[in-house]
């Protein structure tokens, strides 16, 4: 990468590193409308250096597209709204193509679906049902990923739809780090074994690491309980107070991070619920057209039942704590030569899947294995239904629990009437609250189809409240700058994780609330 | 140009009525307008919230914004600074600011100001209705907080008076996470109230970076904080200076080949040395974006305002948070001011040495103003010169004789071993006239 473009994306590049930025910078993106919740998305990401934009708008510049777009001004009124927001974005990173396509949206759905498969990933703004659902199926059919975004007054929606998502680097916040201490395997073990916990010298008393204190005073339990480790509550306790006995003097700090490290030698054995999940998906039973992360799973699969003796290949990498230069090191070396060796292992059974599909035996790099291996315990799935099939047939219970919930009674109140608003559209041909004189007629209607569309999912409890129909009235509609910068950021973000297949992207449906802020994702 | 039509959007929220609402609000096709001319608004930080502040304010009809920020743009604020361009770079970002939006919004007003926030005085923060902080330290917001709280005045019942209310709407990123909170002093709590909710950056032990580092991290700092003033005798290290930050480099890289320890780079080394915070636009837009409809609804009410602390995470979807923190009774800062009970004949010199050993305030090097009057300043020299005469009359002489005021000093204070610049309200109380002065009153009811 350039010198410049290094200082440029450096605080980025912090976060999705060199790797993370390629694939933005060779993503190419579609979007339709360019409001502002569209043009703010699309800032974000042009900022970020994304590799292709290409705005898609039928409309002219009007005057209150002054009032809320901040991607036009007024010399721009008059002239082709995608023309104009795609040469202002363009100014913020001449390293990105821009392109624009005078058109409107839903014509271009109709007429040439074909269109959308050039794209890496199609962002639909202000796009209403009808076309948003034939949308959807041109994308899946495509294989093209979909962000749809929608600001209404207070309110507005971000989801994804695409069929499968997979995570290598899911980078999750907080994460228990991979010691094996309730499992040391033998070269762990011997280094340990070699160390003297009750050595004379204060210095190295109070440097040696808690890793190497965790494994022998485990040991030792375990020497005195039938093999096992603390399990209980009171085991534990009194564990924690046998590493005490072992302090010099209270002050020690490696004795004070063994206590509390010391849960992690009664970390349960073997792989948890969710990676489990993910090796036995029926989708890691592979075949030639297998995608190479589905490929890695077969090999993990394997691994795990073979090698692994229940476990993952070891990530490898340990924490800073107190020890001596010397000690730190030679831990760290023994972490890396054995995930190395698990790395090999994996490897061997990723050619030899390879081949027995009747692909290249090298298709998939030494460096794609050594990184899934490295990620192995937090790799990440994520399916979503067709926008259509959610719409016809939600998942009733969980609907039924957002209804009755106070958290996220206003949100799914939100969900329902973003509904019911392009189904007034389409039945008058006007959103509701479009006039100022027919606000509680609208009211009457708006509640009517929102009714409807609950009876239609088959859902016959209360009502969505009356003071939240008469605000959606109320909003007529309005696509206000914050509202739609707030939404728009929210899919500008979601399509970085789902560029750079990097962090978890967003499971169901936000719902922005823009009322009190308790917005919410619901998974219908 | 006629503007029929431009804030369509945006009045469909200000002139009809909501069922929603805060109390007080007055929907009306003149309430942007009106918001528009008499509301002014004061953006702290002119970065990465602070560009996207700018733009999002003035697009929800504020019209008279002022801006203070003491950077200059640099490269590495392009990837989300979006109103700044490569040949602005050296210039102040108040300044490109402000003009950028401008050019932009029509009908806008935004006034920059290219300085530190200390440089400019208590009377300059009074003029606004409302504070929005897009800042990215925690002294600075602690310090703005200060100045706001300070306004606020209490009634005999303790409770807020409305008018000296000055509201903000603090914001803040870290790659995919972030905050949005709302602070009304005296009614939700202020930055000090949960001042837990920042804890202090952990600073490397240094017998650790002398004699047991491990990590790359110890290394850098070992060359940063120690190799440094060993070999450059007096010499301050300047880490804008790239020739330090390489030599910086290169010894931690000497270290770390010496102890066997991998991953020192440049960028790391740049990262730990200038506590590089990573960033990234869409955190900054979502955040700005948030405080920016929590101001606009704060000044006219049209629906409930944010109570009080919202947290955004998105690293594994998208999490939002809302959470209704309490205000602390017995703030320092946004309480009705810390009682200091005095004698009349105490001399402001002497109330000064109080200060500092006060054992809740510990402030140095105070300077002390009594209704926009400074008694005592400590700089600049013109002014300290002009009030040391003061040092040697009794306070109460110099506060009009009253039994009982509120005086503000602005000083500095020792926390987690950092000095920290701070302004604290005191209420002070001349113990021998306040009971004369009852009895008066008395006299006169007779």
């Amino acid at each position: 990468m350039a010198a410049e473009s290094k200082t440029k994306y450096d605080r980025q590049l912090r976060i999705w590193g060199e790797q993370g930025q390629t694939a933005l910078e060779k993503a190419s993106i579609c979007l339709l409308n360019c409001g502002p919740t569209g043009s703010e998305a699309l800032k974000n990401l042009v900022l970020g250096g994304i590799g292709s934009i290409t705005v898609i708008d039928g409309s002219k510049v009007e005057m209150h597209d002054l009032g809320n777009n901040f991607m036009l001004d007024e010399k721009s009124l008059g002239q082709s709204k995608a023309k104009c927001v795609c040469a202002f974005l363009q100014e913020l990173n001449d390293a990105v193509k821009a392109k624009f396509v005078e058109e409107s949206p839903e014509t271009l759905i109709e007429s040439t679906p074909s269109f959308f498969s050039q794209f890496t990933l199609v962002i639909a703004t202000q796009l209403l049902e009808n076309s948003l659902l034939k949308l959807d199926k041109i994308c899946r059919q495509a294989n093209v990923m979909l962000v749809v975004a929608r600001s209404y007054g207070l309110t507005g929606l971000v989801r994804i739809s695409l069929k499968e998502h997979t995570v290598v680097e899911s980078k999750p916040d907080h994460f228990l780090d991979d010691l094996r201490l309730h499992c040391p395997w033998p070269e762990l073990k011997e280094f340990a074994n070699n160390i003297d916990l009750n050595v004379k010298d204060p210095v190295v008393h109070k440097h040696t690491p808690y890793i190497v204190i965790l494994i022998r005073l485990a040991e030792k339990w375990a020497q005195a309980h039938g093999g096992c480790l603390p399990s209980t509550r009171q085991e534990k306790k009194e564990f924690k107070d046998e590493i005490k006995a072992h302090m010099l003097n209270l002050d020690e700090e490696n004795y004070k991070e063994a206590i509390e490290a010391s849960f992690k030698v009664s970390a349960a054995r073997g792989i948890s619920s969710q990676l489990r999940q993910v090796i036995n998906d029926s989708a890691a039973e592979v075949e030639l057209t297998s995608s190479d992360f589905w490929v890695m799973v077969a090999a993990l699969k394997e691994f795990v039942e073979n090698e692994g003796d229940g476990e993952p290949p070891l990530e490898g990498s340990i924490p800073d704590m107190t020890s001596l230069t010397e000690y730190y090191v030679s831990l760290q070396k023994i972490y890396q030569a054995k995930a190395e060796s698990d790395c090999l292992a994996v490897e061997q059974r990723v050619r030899t899947i390879l081949k027995r599909v009747g692909r290249d035996h090298c298709a998939i790099s030494k460096a794609t294995i050594r990184n899934f291996c490295k990620n192995a315990r937090k790799l990440t799935v994520r399916r979503y239904r067709c926008i259509e099939d959610e719409f016809k047939s939600p998942i009733l219970p969980e609907l039924q629990k957002y209804l009755a919930d106070e958290d996220s009674s206003v949100a799914v109140g939100f969900y329902i009437l973003l509904r019911a608003v392009d189904r007034f559209a389409a039945n008058y041909n006007r959103f509701p609250g479009a006039f100022d004189g027919e606000i509680d007629e609208d009211v009457t209607r708006l509640k009517t189809i929102a009714i409807g569309i609950l009876s239609d999912s088959g859902f016959h409890g209360p009502t969505l409240s009356e003071d939240l129909i008469n605000e959606m009235c109320r909003f007529g509609a309005a696509e206000v700058h914050a509202v739609a910068a707030f939404v728009g950021g929210v899919a500008s973000q979601e399509v970085i994780k789902l560029t750079t297949k990097q962090f978890v992207p967003l499971a169901g449906t936000f719902i922005f609330n823009g009322i009190d802020h308790k917005s919410q994702v619901l998974a219908l | 140009m006629t503007e029929m039509g431009r804030w369509r959007d945006i009045d469909k929220l200000l002139a009809r009525p909501g069922n929603i609402i805060s109390p007080g609000f007055e929907p009306s096709p003149q309430l942007r307008e009106e918001i528009g001319g008499l509301v002014r608004v004061l953006v702290v930080g002119a970065g990465g919230l602070g560009c996207e502040l700018l733009k999002d304010l003035a697009l929800s009809g504020f019209k008279n914004i002022d801006v203070i920020d003491m950077d200059t743009i640099e490269v590495s604020n392009l990837n989300r600074q979006f109103l700044f361009r490569i040949h602005d770079v050296g210039k102040s970002k108040a300044e490109v600011a402000a003009k950028r939006v401008m050019e932009r919004v029509s009908g806008v007003n935004i006034t920059p100001h290219f300085c530190r926030i200390e440089d400019k005085d208590i009377e300059f923060y009074s003029d606004f209705n409302i504070i929005v902080l897009g800042l990215d330290s925690i002294e600075a917001r602690s310090y703005i907080n200060s100045v706001a709280c300070s306004f606020l005045e209490y009634d005999p019942d303790d409770n807020p008076v409305p008018e000296t209310i000055k509201p903000m709407v603090d914001g803040g990123t870290e790659g995919f996470k972030g905050h949005a909170r709302v602070i009304v002093p005296g009614t939700t709590p202020c930055f000090e109230c949960n001042i837990w909710l920042f804890p202090p950056q952990v600073k490397f032990p240094l017998c650790t970076l002398a004699e047991t580092p491990r990590t790359a991290a110890h290394c850098i700092e070992y060359a940063h904080l120690i190799k440094w003033d060993e070999v450059h005798n007096g010499k301050t290290f300047d880490p804008d200076d790239p020739e330090h930050m390489q030599w910086v480099y290169s010894e931690a890289l000497k270290r770390a080949e010496l102890f066997g320890i991998t991953g020192v780079t440049y960028s790391l080394t740049q990262g730990v040395v200038k506590n590089i915070i990573p960033a990234i636009a869409s955190t900054n837009a979502i955040v700005s974006a948030a405080c920016a409809l929590e101001a606009l609804k704060l000044v006219s009410g049209c629906s409930r305002t944010l109570s009080n602390y919202l947290t955004y995470n998105g690293l594994e979807g998208t999490h939002i948070k809302v959470t209704d923190f309490i205000r602390d009774k017995d703030c320092l800062v946004c309480g009705p001011g810390t009682l200091i009970e005095l004698d009349s004949s105490v001399t402001l010199l002497q109330f000064m040495e109080l200060l500092g050993k006060h054992p809740q305030l510990r402030l140095s090097k105070p300077s002390i103003t009594h209704r926009g009057n400074n008694l005592y300043m400590q700089a600049p020299p013109v002014l300290e010169e002009m009030t040391r005469s003061n040092l040697q009359l009794p306070l109460f002489d110099l506060i009009d004789k009253v039994p009982k005021d509120t005086v503000h000093v602005s000083g500095t204070t020792e926390k987690n071993d950092k000095r920290t610049t701070c302004l604290r309200k005191l209420r002070v109380v001349f113990k021998d006239q306040v009971n004369g002065v009852t009895s008066m009153d008395t006299a006169g009811a007779n």
